[in-house]
């Protein structure tokens, strides 16, 4: 029941493109067709997991132990930069193909927010879902956070497909390009607010 | 621009501004732990300051359980008697965690409330820290005459429009700390069960 | 290129927000009111000016291969920097904005001024151009704030306007932050790009 809740909160409630804005910029940058925002959508899926298990044990047992909190935003971001270049050079050796979908995503994923932010919350922000508030723990965070990057995939495959037909319409010229993204994007956050107050 | 790369520099450059940044933060850390700390605790009385009545003087944190969460309290005593406790307490509301500040005498009415965070929805949940209506509600509100819940649910709490989840949040947090200083204060009268932390088991010995 | 204009271009020419559309997570997700835009624009204001100077103090010996490494990590050397600071003397502000202050780290703004101007120029230059690009930031975060504000719930700078109802909610939450900015930037390509 937990599992469901932390899944369909993570996914809908708090979407984390349309109610948390994190990972904005590749969502407007590279959701103009389908096929290139689901190659996108799956390589984050990929970092954000990896990078949370990661970043959640070296917090636990290397900053919190040593008492080196301070040094939290700077450790976990070189830890994701390691880990993507990491991933790249593993993708290319192990399995071609997988590396030719995602490899161009890979090097912008870095400088995603979404990644540092959710390895960031899972470390330091208290969840409740429906229970007393707790800290995560290490399971809990992982599937937290490939939940999370579900929900990224969510909104940008269901962004890619609209804007694929508004790449159509008539729209003025003032509209044309980001603006009328914008505006789509507004309204679709505002049916994901129909989720809010589920879990 | 830039120096032609080969693995020995590229090693010496990363290592020397990981460990310079490393120092200078470090520093830094040191410097400004004392300020923050200072903010924090000036924050935390303020917000105890603002939930109990003046005079008296204050406990240090005490630790108990509110609403099946440790948490902890303080006490106002004067003259020797317990005069108010302010108690810290943590419930579940629309948006995440709604941590109070609950201001009680022993006669369990409730002296005043602060809120401490939240993650309720700005403009609707987020009103129980500014909807002044709300917040004057709690002052003097007796416990003994008026019932903790919202009046959809049968109570005297007059909930903050479109937000009934998080008020009965409100009120549900405010129950727990009443209910948690309870055990508290009748330990204090009767005396009974306040035990030393380090009394040594005879079979022990 | 003038010291003045390096000022100036990031206002309206190189609006980072409205024409090179960079850092658009903290636009969103902190212009509740015009109040945190203006703290938030004024926080990235300080790390970029910060992280600008030292990059292009560092950048000649710095080997070209590590060069991203090495200016992601004085970058959140700042950031981080700029948390104490904020915990310590404005901790209110430090946590309405929350998880955005160590996500600058991240803003594209601050790593793209660093690769496209500061290794390239000296240190007054690159802090003039980080002065520059961070009050546009800021500027196009207030005003979206302040627009925000006053329809979401009818105040400007926390300022109630008296005998005013409660606004429409939707502006100050989600989706208002995406339709708010949609139409500014209409507005902005309609009335200030072509001239």
């Amino acid at each position: 029941m937990e599992i469901l809740l932390i899944i369909v909160s993570a996914i809908f409630v708090n979407n984390i493109v349309l109610a948390q804005f994190l990972g904005i910029c590749p969502y407007l940058g590279v959701s103009n067709k389908l096929s290139t925002a689901s190659g996108m959508s799956l390589a984050v899926c990929f970092v954000i997991t990896l990078s949370t298990l990661v970043t959640y044990l070296l917090n636990k047992y290397l900053l919190l132990h040593f008492h080196l909190e301070f040094l939290q935003t700077i450790a976990f971001i070189l830890v994701i930069a390691a880990l993507v270049q990491m991933v790249e050079i593993v993708l290319k050796k192990v399995s071609p193909s997988l590396y030719q979908a995602l490899g161009i995503f890979l090097p912008l994923i870095t400088t995603n927010c979404a990644v540092l932010g959710v390895a960031i919350n899972v470390v330091t922000k208290e969840f409740t879902f429906g229970l007393p508030s707790h800290m995560l723990g290490l399971g809990e965070a992982v599937l937290y956070a490939f939940a999370t990057s579900l929900g990224y995939g969510l909104a940008m495959v269901l962004f890619a497909g609209l804007r694929e037909h508004l790449a159509l319409c008539n729209v003025p010229k003032a509209f044309k390009g980001v603006p009328i993204a914008l505006i789509t994007v507004g309204i679709l956050a505002m049916a994901f607010m129909g989720f809010s107050g589920i879990a | 621009m830039a120096v032609k790369s080969n693995l020995v520099n590229m090693a010496v450059c990363l290592l020397v501004t990981c460990l310079v940044c490393s120092a200078i933060l470090a520093g830094v850390y040191a410097v400004t732990a004392a300020p923050i700390a200072e903010t924090n605790a000036k924050l935390l009385r303020a917000s105890i300051g603002a939930v109990l009545p003046e005079g008296g003087e204050l406990s240090d944190a005490q630790s108990l359980t509110v609403g099946g969460q440790p948490s902890e309290y303080y006490t106002l005593s004067e003259d020797g008697s317990v005069k108010a406790y302010a108690v810290k307490s943590t419930v579940v509301g629309f948006g995440g965690p709604l941590t109070l500040m609950v201001g009680l005498t022993p006669e369990g009415v409730v002296y005043n409330t602060s809120v401490l965070s939240h993650q309720e929805t700005p403009g609707l949940g987020a009103k129980c820290n500014t909807d002044e209506k709300f917040m004057a509600q709690w002052k003097g509100f007796d416990t003994a005459q008026k019932i903790l819940k919202v009046k959809k649910d049968g109570g005297d709490v007059d909930a903050i429009t479109a937000s009934t989840i998080t008020s009965r949040a409100y009120a549900t947090a405010i129950q727990n700390a009443l209910d948690a200083i309870k055990g508290v204060a009748s330990d204090a009268v009767s005396g009974a069960s306040v035990k030393p932390e380090n009394t040594e088991d005879p079979s022990d010995e | 290129m003038s010291k003045w204009q390096l000022i100036t271009k990031g206002l309206v020419k190189d609006n980072p927000t409205f024409v090179l559309l960079l850092g658009m997570c903290p636009t969103l997700a902190t212009t509740t009111s015009a109040i945190n835009g203006l703290s938030m624009g004024l926080a990235t204001l300080f790390v970029l000016v910060l992280s600008n100077m030292a990059i292009s103090a560092i950048a000649p010996v710095v080997p070209d291969k590590v060069h991203i490494p090495v200016y992601i990590v004085v970058i959140a050397t700042f950031v981080t920097l700029l948390q104490f600071l904020m915990q310590a003397y404005t901790p209110d502000i430090y946590a309405t904005l929350g998880l955005f202050i160590p996500l600058i780290v991240v803003n594209c703004i601050v790593l793209g001024r660093a690769e496209a101007f500061a290794n390239k120029h000296g240190v007054l230059d690159s802090a003039l151009d980080g002065l520059g690009v961070g009050l546009g930031f800021t500027l196009s975060l207030t005003v979206l704030g302040l627009v925000r504000e006053l329809l979401g719930s009818l105040s400007a700078f926390g300022w109630k306007i008296p005998g005013t109802g409660d606004g429409m909610l939707a502006f100050v939450m989600a989706p208002g932050a995406f339709l708010c900015l949609g139409y500014l930037m209409v507005l902005f390509n309609k009335f200030i790009a072509k001239k």
